[in-house]
């Protein structure tokens, strides 16, 4: 299918304080090329969804925010003038119409023939795998195939952005990866510029181009999955998107020295009391005689895929390492670790 | 189960059923005697005297333009507070908070202001403007009053049950204008909400009395007080004859409630 590639949204300065004097958003600057999917990630509480919404135009920034689709202001065209399709967390189908109905109403609107209309609705039906669903009401629906519905209807009008708030997060667990697997085929079949809102991070990882993390109304970090998961810019990037040891230790001759032993660091440029992070699966856990750092496990959590070592003594804190699921090992055992100097990062020390 | 059981069960149900039967019996008798004295030739002398329609027909005669201009107030009523109620219940709805909060209440006060108390402000502001005092329309404006809220409360219920708001903001995002998302997506999926408000409107206003026997004149009585001036002033079977012409008015309207009432409360279960 050949569809437009949707626009360039750039947001310039664009704060959200509310009418009750709740400062929901810094002022964000923050570009998304055309085509790009990006997702805002962060907690509940992080403004996400107010930045979303200022896309959209449901809401206005404060005073001196702008919003630009392709260099051409926005900020004041209302959101029914914008051309944006948008999937909602409670979906916002209408239950007075049909399912196609619901499907065909932005291309109702704009006043597209009847048999035109169908043609783009059977075609969104079939992309969207709800054949045989057309004429039935809302309510007759499960949460999956309303899911599919929304998004059918907001990408029917060939829309300039399309943006979804937590799309996935009302369903059951099972439903979510399976449905986020459509999902991201059919973003990369529509090529459309999309602003996907969400606070799993597994979701953002696997369809985002590029993830906006966000704390307490600013951007904690922009990057693709990649450098989020390897190079947080911060502890609490660090520990929001996957598993991860955060250690106190000093670093000194090139390592980092460590109540349990000490670690060869890459680059040597940063000396004294650092934060360091270390994911559990770059752990290796290697025989205690030789290795440079050591503990004991203090438990074994079998997860099936792998095992969950908790080990003390080899850092300030226990420490989490994810093992292959083969390697006998059991709780009280000493055991040698290593880690490739490439996976430690060294973060920013900060007050939280 | 043992039979000694059985019988206890079925004499608790045949106590229970002569209790509500005796219950509905002190209601209904009344009602039906008033009615059949509306038909009988000469109550004092009873059924014996014979039925007739003659002050069926009486009634019509003195008091047909009482009956239309009951449903000419009660059908304005209901315009007025559908243009004014829908929009309001949407904006209170939508907007939220403590001014909208404030605004409701405002709205739902005259439900426990005395129908007096609400007719005597109205004749002290509005009293001197001849033309409009003299007319239905200084009625209708009462029964506007009394009954908005009713319809403003039923609709923003069924906004809330639905999250019109959402409704709303996805209309918007499809294209439509302000004007089409209220006619495409907030009415349709009010309805429930605005035709039970709407038949309590009708109903309301149809039997109000105390408002309206303080604001009408000799020549815009309404069905209700045209009812307590032939008790006054006619004899009983006229007046008895009155209260069937509007007992057969008044209950198709609250059955067709009822109807509504219930087909809600399945749609609900059926979700």
């Amino acid at each position: 299918m050949n569809e437009s590639h949707g626009v360039a949204v750039r947001l310039a300065a664009c704060g959200k304080t509310f009418a009750n004097g709740a400062r929901a958003l810094e002022p964000i600057t923050l570009d998304v090329a055309s085509g790009e999917t990006i997702v805002f990630l962060g907690p509940s509480g992080c403004g996400k969804t107010t930045l979303l919404r200022i896309i959209a135009g449901l809401e206005q920034p404060d005073a001196g925010g702008r919003v630009l689709f392709n260099e051409a202001d926005v900020t004041v065209i209302p959101i029914e003038r914008r051309n944006v399709g948008m999937v909602f967390q409670s979906y916002a189908l209408f239950p007075n119409m049909s399912v196609a109905d619901n499907i065909g109403y932005g291309l109702k609107i704009r006043g597209v023939a009847r048999a035109e209309r169908e043609a783009r609705v059977a075609e969104l039906v079939t992309l969207t795998g709800i054949e045989g669903l057309e004429n039935r009401r809302i309510d007759q629906l499960s949460g999956g195939q309303r899911q599919r519905v929304a998004l059918a209807r907001a990408v029917a009008a060939r829309p300039r952005v399309l943006l979804l708030d937590e799309p996935l997060t009302a369903l059951d667990a099972a439903l979510r990866e399976r449905l986020r697997g459509e999902l991201d085929r059919l973003l990369r079949m529509l090529g459309i510029t999309t602003v996907y809102v969400t606070h799993d991070q597994a979701e953002a990882m696997a369809l985002g181009d590029r993830i906006v993390v966000m704390r307490k109304g600013a951007i904690a970090q922009i990057g693709t999955p990649r450098d989020i998961y390897f190079t947080p810019a911060t502890r609490f990037v660090a520990e929001f998107i996957g598993a991860a040891n955060i250690v106190n230790g000093e670093h000194r001759d090139g390592a980092l020295i460590l109540p349990g032993g000490r670690l060869p660091l890459a680059n040597g440029a940063a000396t004294g009391v650092v934060l360091a992070m270390i994911r559990p699966e770059t752990i290796l856990v290697v025989a205690p005689e030789a290795a440079a750092l050591s503990g004991r496990i203090e438990a074994v959590n079998f997860i099936g895929d792998r095992q969950r070592l908790t080990v003390a003594g080899a850092a300030d804190r226990s420490l989490m390492i994810d093992a292959p699921n083969s390697l006998p090992v059991k709780t009280g055992d000493r055991i040698g670790l290593a880690v490739d100097p490439a996976a430690i990062r060294i973060l920013p020390n900060e007050t939280p | 189960m043992s039979a000694k059981r059985t019988a206890s069960a079925r004499l608790i149900f045949a106590g229970q059923l002569t209790f509500t039967l005796l219950v509905a019996a002190f209601l209904i008798v009344p009602a039906v005697l008033s009615m059949m004295a509306g038909v009988t030739a000469n109550y004092f002398r009873g059924i014996r005297s014979g039925v007739t329609l003659d002050w069926v027909m009486q009634v019509w005669e003195l008091y047909a333009d009482t009956i239309g201009r009951s449903f000419l107030i009660a059908l304005s009523a209901l315009a007025v507070t559908l243009v004014v109620g829908i929009p309001a219940a949407y904006a209170l709805h939508v907007r939220g908070g403590r001014l909208s909060r404030l605004v409701e209440e405002i709205i739902t006060l005259p439900l426990a202001v005395p129908g007096l108390a609400i007719a005597l402000a109205l004749l002290l502001t509005y009293g001197g403007f001849g033309e409009f005092r003299r007319s239905w329309t200084f009625i209708l404006a009462g029964h506007v009053i009394f009954t908005l809220p009713f319809m403003v409360r039923s609709v923003m219920a069924v906004f809330a049950a639905i999250d019109i708001k959402t409704l709303d903001e996805g209309a918007s995002s499809l294209g439509a204008s302000p004007w089409r998302r209220f006619r495409d997506v907030i009415v349709p999926n009010a309805r429930p909400g605005i035709l039970a408000g709407s038949l309590m409107v009708v109903t309301l206003s149809l039997g109000e009395f105390n408002l309206t026997w303080m604001l009408h004149t000799p020549l815009t009585k309404t069905l209700p007080v045209g009812l307590a001036d032939s008790y006054a002033s006619m004899r009983l079977e006229v007046a008895s004859a009155y209260t069937l012409v509007f007992f057969i008015m008044i209950i198709p309207l609250l059955i067709a409630m009822q109807l509504l009432a219930d087909r809600g409360v399945m749609g609900r279960g059926r979700r």
